[in-house]
Order: C-alpha cells, then structure tokens, then sequence
C-alpha cells in the first residue's frame, strides 16, 4: 500500500493507507485521532469539521490521497497549538458560555466557528446572524443559540 | 426513609405530637445512612430515600392520575422495596468520587450530581469526580435512566451519603485536630479549628475508614444553607468536551475491536437468507470477517471506510421484513380503525362543541452519536462498553443470547452522543455481542447513519382527536383520545422481571404504555370531565420512547383545541388559559412568558405568537413563540436544506421546583425548544412500501441553525418548593404546541398533521436501498471555507 505523508497537528505524519480510503478512517481508525467524529460519512453532519491549511473542511468527503505533503491538517486537537496556547479562544468561549451538552458534534462546531469567523474577517466583517445561518453543523442537543454566544464571545479574543 | 414520619404540616403551630415546625422540618431532613468498610472514607445510602412531600391541596375539576401520582413517583418507588448502596469515597488526594447508576447522554446529570456531592461535603465542585457505574444488577429498578427522573430519585441518597461522609471527616479531624466536632468548621476540603490548626479531606482518607460497615444517622443541610445547590454551574465535561478529549464508545481503544458494521435489508427489519458473493467480498482490502447473523451481514475490517465499500458490494437475499407493503397512508388507515369513539355529550341545551383530530408522522430519535457498542465475546466471558440507559436488562439480555451467565458478562456504560430516548434501548450492545460470537473476535460496531435513520427507533405515528364542549363561560367537557402505533416499552424499568412484564403478549406492552400515559398526561385546565385515553396497535415498528414520549403530541393537540376554545368562547389565548388554570405555579409562568414576550404586540401580517402550557415531571413551563410566515421567509433556498416558516423569538418560563443547577435547566430547555420546533415544523420520516425514505441529515430535518430562533430568553422561575423536579425532556412539549399555535395564528390556518411540511412535497431524493448506504464524497476539498 502506498505512504500518505502530510502535516498533521504540527507534525509530520506518514502512514500506510490505500489512496481512496477517507482521511475521517485515516485520523481515527489509524493515527488514533478521535476529536473529529462520524455523524453521517457524506459531508451532511459536519460533526468531523477539522481545517487544512487554515480552512474548514470535513475529512469523511476527502479520499487520504487528495491531501499533498505540503497540506496542513489540524483537529479539535491541534487548535490550541494554532495559537501557542493550552486553549484556542474560541475554546475557551465554549466552556465560558457552558455550551456542550453530550458534546459529540462541538469539536466540529468549533472547527466551523474559527473557520466561519476567519471567513468574515477576510470580508472584512464581524460574524452576523446570516453567517450563523450559514453553518451547517447540526447540533442534535440543540445547543444552537449558546453557539452563537460562544461564537460571538470568541471572536473578540481571537 | 426519615427517622421520624410526621405529617409534613407547613404552619408555624406545634403538631399534634407536640413538635414546632423547626423540629418537624429538621427531621424531614435526617436520615439513616452507612459507613462502609474499604480502604479510605466510604459513605453509602441506600437508593429510594425521599423526603416526604407534602399534601396535594385540593382542586375543584376533579384530580388526574398524574396530580396525585405521577410517573416519576413510579419510577422513584419502584426503587423502594430495594436495600442496594450508593457510596461516595473520600480520596487520599482530596477528592471525592461517586459512580453514578445512570447514563449521562447530554442532559447534565454528571454535573448536578457533582453539586449534590459538593453541597454536602463543603468540597469545590471540581473536586468530585463523577464517573457512570458499570451495570450493577443488584439496584434492580434503579439504573434505568428515563422519565427525566435521574434528580427526582437520586437528590436525597446521594445527598445523606455525601452527609454522612462528611460527618465522619468531622469526626476523624476532631480526634487529630484534638478538638471537638462543633468546634470545627469544614471549608474547600479543609478542616479548622478555633486555634488555627487545620487537616485536609485528603490526610483523613484513611483515618476516617472503617474496618466494619455500620448503619449512622445524618442530618442534611437545611435549603437556606445552600451554597451550591441552586447556583449557575458550567458542566464538569466541559474541557474534555471542547477539546476532543471526551471519551464515546467509538473513541475507546480496546485491543483488536476492528471497525464492524452490517448490512441491512432494503425493507425494514428484512433478514438475511443468503450471501451470494461472500468470498469476493472477504477478499476486499482490509477485510477480515463475514458474518449473517439476525439483523444482516455483519463485515469487520481494518478502517470503517474500507467497511463500507464491502457492505456496498455486498449481494444479499432478504425476507420481505416486518412492514412489507405499509405506507403512511395504510398506517393512518390503522389509527383512524382503531380510535376508540368520543362519548357524544348530551348536556342539553345551548352546548356547543369543538372537535379536530391531529396526525403526528413517525420521528427519528437518532441522535448525533450513531447505535455503537464494543464487544469482546469470549467463550466463557464477554465485556460490552455502550451508551446504555437500560444497562442491567441490556447485561441480561445479552447473556441470554450468548448461553453465558449474568456473571460472565461485563456491561460498561459509556458517556453517550446524545440519547434524545434512543439508548433507553441497547439494539447495537446486544448485536455487537452476537457478532462478536460469531466471529470470535472482538468487534467496534458502528451503524451507519442511513442504518440509524432508517431502522434504528422511531416515535411511532399517532392521531389524536379531542372534543371539547362548553356552554355559558365554561368548558364541560374534554375528551382526547390518542391513538398510536405501539411504544415499545419492553426495557420495562430497566430490569428483566418488568421487561419480561412488558413482552407478555396479553396486557404486556399495551398495559405498559397505558400506564405510562396515565401517569404523565394531565390536563393542566379546569375542562369539567376530562378523559384522554391512549389505544396502541400495530407493534412492527422499532419504536420507542423519544424525548418527552407522548406529550409533545398531546400537548400540541390539547392547546390547539384550547385556541379554538377561546376563540369560540369570544377571549384571548393568554386571557382564557389564565382564567382555566388550575394552580397558581401555572398561572405563575404563563403570566411571567406573557410579560417578558410581550404578548400581543403588534406584528406584521403573517408573523405571530402562540402560547402554551405543559405540566408534568413535577413542573410546569410556559412557551411563547414569534413564527414568521411570511411568503419571502417560508420560500428562501439553502441547499439541502428545509427552511419553511421561520421561528424568530421564544420566551419559555419554567418552574421545577428546585433547580438545582439553573445553568443546565436553562441549557435542558433550549434544547427542548430546538426539538419542539421541529416536531411541529420540520422533522419527520416518511413510511414508503415498508421502509422509511430518510436515509441521513440531508433528509430528516431536524432544526438547524437555519431553522433555530435567533433570540431565546429562558426564565428560570423561583420556587419554594424544596425538591426538584424534572428537566431533560420537559422544553419540548409546550415549544411544539406554542409554534403550531403560532402558526395556525399566523396563517389563519389550524395544523392537523405534523410536521407542517409532511404532506408537502418530498425535500430530498431518496437515498438507494441497495446498496443500503452510500458511499462517502470524494469532493470534500472544494467545499471548504
């Protein structure tokens, strides 16, 4: 089987893994990488929103070959590091709003909230109620409105 | 029990034994309880203690089951006749640990339990380490979580353990410190006495141990000494939820439990007949094991992707399942067959009547978490790890199946994604088991999304029909007769003695669910005679209870009719609930959601209010919602997405008695709204010739930011009543009722059938069968942001 070989949390990682095999199995199933999680396997849940190369993205919709070695992937997991810190901002907003509730989809929820408030700030915006609107992670606990606090709160530290 | 039983008199007069009123109520607060021999500190109580309550006061209409004895009154007393231990531990590091016998899924109970341990000790709450006990068949009824019961039942033992536990560092300090026990004060895990030398919980682990269990008495903190109970806590999981370290069964990492999942038939509930391309697809990469067992093709391999694509290339014949043929449209036909008759009121002249029957569609309770269990099935021996609200049935159940006995059978309970009634059942502990035996391999059983949303449980469809008749200011009568496809009850309450109850096939499940409706619906208005009845038929669906079970439909039903009331009846909604409530806790948080909402305030043309009411778990709540209808908000485009009308503001307020963390009740609530509203608007499965088309989130719409209310106002309301009541199902109902309220306001319009958008055309394509689930994208990088 062939090496994948990309960035991950940091730090350069290579594994022996079929081309098309996702990267969600590559990270969990593989590397031990348990922040992001199954919701659905098509892209629809968002619950293993994770970024490459600063952006968010879901690792169930990309085949482990799509990912060069010069990609950066970071989880749930990297994100402090992101930052030199023990704890992102927008992390640090999460638990100050007391947003989780079984907690299965908010490593994904924050993954989106960093990548969503960047987003507005390249278009030289603050995160609106239209861009909350625009997030498609779904919550089954319905923790929706503490995320929009948390979002908002977070953004001011980012 | 309470050492002494008196009558829980609340005047300031001595009783008739002569005790005032501060001796009464300090015994309601004292309690036998035990230290247990073990190595450092160990204080148990005994499961079921409960202060006694207080009196019903009378009421004029006539009490309902429910006002009397309720369903968490069953649940709490089935655990009486038991003499089984709850212990907290005093750790030498300073902690404190307690394993809860119940699963935490979402709903907080981790922390509440954490505050309960903290109040009485004088310990931070960060200091109690909660964790889930494993299934301890010796509780019998008491490690089922359901019925939004874990506080009501759990409030006073763990409490009195925690007492005694702290009476007994009292007592070890006081032989170190060389004071007496009065004397000392016990603040943050430290004990002090008057000359300023001190000891920590952490140096008298040990010294407070005793060799031999014995039985002492403890007197709780009275409610107005209270420093933790009551305040705003963030959970104890917080950190490791938000930063991945949270622990589900998926994530553990249990030597070689490969990635597992099956193949399922293309009808609900098929069974496999044979595999015909068994050995091509053993031959896939990173496959190891093939298995039929009863639910389908069992395929373990190296990563889940590589699972999948053998599923996918899976060729299986199957039996026709247990629904071949149904459609909503023949299982409607069922209910309307079955509906008992309403009783025609002959109560003369000038009566007049309002009458309406609703249809609720089958629900998802999928929850975010997919069914999941790890299993290592030996030959003499097996340990599960699952989310698992039934766990000692769950562990009876499975040895069964094994022909291993209780004993050999470990049950782990697993921190769960999210429940929503789903794991009150254990579909994928017991699978993973009999996989796990065939193959002779320990397994990491996943079902896939489209396997949860497709055969995993449902709320099963209902018809609700209610006449109500009144005359000359007043309402005579109300008759509501709810008629569903069967609940499946058959956890029983948690053990095999009622599961087995709950299977017998005369009485059985029917009487089951009879009881469990009886004991939860309460008309919550003076409406004369009242009668609801629930008839169940038809037990070929995986059903089971979802969040707040009946209620969210029979509430819906009820305050829509009570609109038509007080439009017939010539007042407003709030006016004419407020004139019919029954107590004063009603009246209290209707007026409290009226006045923060604003009701009536001007709005647009197709934008308005609704209002409700729900009583129940020993609480009431009231909901007001502003839903926009508007042409320009109910037509927006979001891909793969249903948008619909749009609700803008909901002020719910919500009485439980004690609220023991007001933080969590708030967030148990804003939960419940996001569920209420997508039972009236948005979330539904559609039955197609005997299987369900919602194949995955794209399909089932449950309320997304998209649908979710920008602004949200939770009102906690004080009371003083001084124990809790219940809170992890109860937002749901009254936000269900409130939006289709809103909406028969906004469009002119009564909702009989929900979700409003059911009978609309299909939102989605419908995902194949055969296959029964997709593959994964392969696009995921151009949708990046």
């Amino acid at each position: 089987m062939p090496d994948q070989t990309f960035k991950l949390n940091g730090e350069m990682v290579t594994v022996d893994v079929a081309d098309n095999v996702r990267l969600l199995w590559v990270l969990r199933d593989v590397l031990g990488v348990t922040g992001p999680k199954y919701g659905c396997g098509i892209n629809v849940c968002k619950a293993c929103t994770s970024h490459i190369n600063g952006a968010a993205f879901n690792p169930c919709s990309v085949p482990v070959s799509k990912i060069k070695r010069t990609d950066e992937v970071t989880t749930i997991e990297g994100l402090p590091g992101t930052v030199g810190k023990e704890l992102h901002p927008m992390q640090e907003a999460w638990i100050d709003e007391d947003v989780a509730q079984c907690g299965y989809c908010q490593p994904g929820q924050i993954m989106a909230a960093v990548a969503k408030v960047n987003q507005a700030r390249r278009e030289g915006r603050v995160i609106s109620d239209a861009d909350f609107d625009e997030i498609r992670n779904i919550c089954r606990c319905g923790t929706y409105f503490r995320i929009r606090e948390a979002t908002r709160a977070g953004a001011k530290n980012m | 029990m309470p050492l002494n039983h008196h009558a829980s008199n609340q005047a300031a007069r001595p009783t008739e034994h002569g005790h005032t009123l501060a001796s009464v109520m300090t015994d309601r607060r004292r309690f036998l309880g035990y230290l247990v021999a073990a190595p450092t500190l160990a204080a148990a109580a005994e499961f079921g203690l409960s202060a006694q309550r207080p009196a019903e006061a009378a009421i004029p209409s006539g009490p309902q089951p429910p006002e009397i004895y309720d369903l968490n009154d069953m649940l709490r007393d089935a655990a009486l006749p038991t003499s089984n231990l709850i212990t907290v531990t005093i750790n030498r590091d300073g902690t404190a640990s307690f394993a809860l016998p119940r699963a935490e899924v979402g709903q907080g109970i981790t922390t509440s339990t954490a505050m309960l341990v903290a109040e009485e000790l004088d310990l931070p709450v960060r200091r109690v380490i909660v964790t889930l006990a494993d299934a301890r068949p010796e509780l019998l009824f008491n490690q089922l979580t359901g019925g939004s019961n874990t506080t009501i039942s759990t409030f006073t033992p763990i409490r009195v353990a925690a007492a005694i536990a702290k009476q007994a560092l009292l007592q070890a300090a006081a032989i170190e410190l060389g004071d007496t026990v009065d004397r000392l004060t016990a603040k943050g895990g430290v004990i002090q006495a008057p000359s300023g030398a001190s000891v920590t919980y952490g140096e008298l682990a040990s010294k407070a141990a005793v060799r031999q269990t014995r039985k002492v008495a403890v007197t709780l903190k009275a409610a107005s000494d209270f420093t933790v109970i009551g305040t705003a806590q963030n959970r104890i999981d917080a950190l490791e939820a938000v930063t991945g370290r949270k622990t589900f069964t998926l994530d553990l990492d249990v030597q070689d439990a490969k990635p597992t999942m099956v193949c399922r038939a293309p009808r609900l509930n098929g069974i496999p007949r044979e595999i015909r391309n068994k050995t091509e697809v053993l031959a896939m990469p990173g496959i190891t094991h093939i298995a039929m067992v009863s639910s389908g093709v069992a395929v373990r391999g190296g990563t889940f992707g590589q699972v999948i694509d053998a599923i996918r290339a899976l060729d299986v014949s199957w039996t026709a399942g247990t629904v071949a043929g149904k459609s909503d449209e023949s299982v409607l036909t069922e209910l309307r067959a079955a509906e008992l008759p309403l009783a025609a009121p002959s109560l003369g002249l000038f009566v007049k009547t309002v009458e309406s029957s609703f249809t609720f569609h089958f629900r998802s309770n999928s929850a975010l978490e997919p069914n999941a269990a790890i299993a290592d099935v030996r030959a003499d021996s097996a340990e599960i790890w699952s989310g698992l609200k039934s766990p000692i049935v769950a562990r009876q159940e499975i040895a069964q199946l094994l022909g291993l006995p209780q004993s050999a059978v470990t049950v782990h309970v697993m921190t769960s994604g999210g429940s929503f009634g789903r794991k009150l059942f254990y579909d994928a502990a017991l699978e993973a088991a009999e996989i796990s035996q065939a193959m002779g391999k320990p397994v990491r059983l996943m079902w896939h999304r489209t396997d949860d949303s497709r055969v995993g449980r449902t709320h099963p469809m209902a018809t609700s029909r209610i006449r109500a008749s009144y005359r000359a200011g007043n309402v005579l009568t109300f008759e509501q007769r709810h008629t569903s496809v069967s609940t499946d009850f058959t956890h029983g309450l948690g053990e095999i003695i009622t599961a087995m109850a709950a299977k017998l096939p005369v009485g059985g499940n029917l009487s089951f669910s009879e009881t469990i409706f009886a004991l939860s619906q309460e008309v919550p208005y003076n409406y004369g005679v009242t009668d609801q009845t629930l008839t169940e038929v038809d037990a070929a669906f995986n059903t089971g209870s979802m969040r707040n079970i009946y209620s969210p439909d029979v509430c819906t039903a009820r305050e829509l009719i009570t609109d038509q009331l007080a439009t017939a009846m010539g007042k407003d909604p709030y006016a004419f609930r407020r004139e019919f409530l029954k107590t004063a806790r009603a009246r209290a948080v209707l007026d409290k959601v009226a006045e923060v909402g604003r009701w009536s305030r001007p709005m647009p043309s197709g934008m308005a209010q609704g209002i409700a009411l729900h009583k129940e778990y020993k609480g009431v709540n009231a909901c007001l919602v502003e839903l926009d209808c508007r042409p320009q908000t109910v037509n927006r485009t979001i891909r793969d997405a249903w948008t619909g009308p749009r609700v803008t503001k909901v002020v719910m307020a919500v009485d439980v008695g004690l609220a023991i963390n007001p933080r969590g009740l708030e967030a148990q609530m804003q939960g419940g709204i996001m569920d209420g509203i997508a039972l009236a608007l948005t979330s539904s499965l559609h039955l197609k010739d005997g299987y369900f088309l919602e194949g995955s989130w794209d399909n089932y719409f449950y309320t997304r930011q998209w649908n979710a209310p920008p602004e949200i106002e939770v009102i906690v309301m004080p009371s003083d009543i001084d124990e809790p009541g219940g809170a992890g199902e109860f937002g749901v109902a009254s936000a269900s009722a409130a939006t289709a309220c809103a909406y028969a306001r906004a469009t002119g319009t009564m909702p009989v059938s929900f979700p409003i958008n059911h009978d609309q055309p299909l939102g989605f394509v419908p995902k194949s069968t055969v296959p029964p689930i997709p593959q994964s994208p392969t696009d995921g990088l151009t949708h990046t942001y």
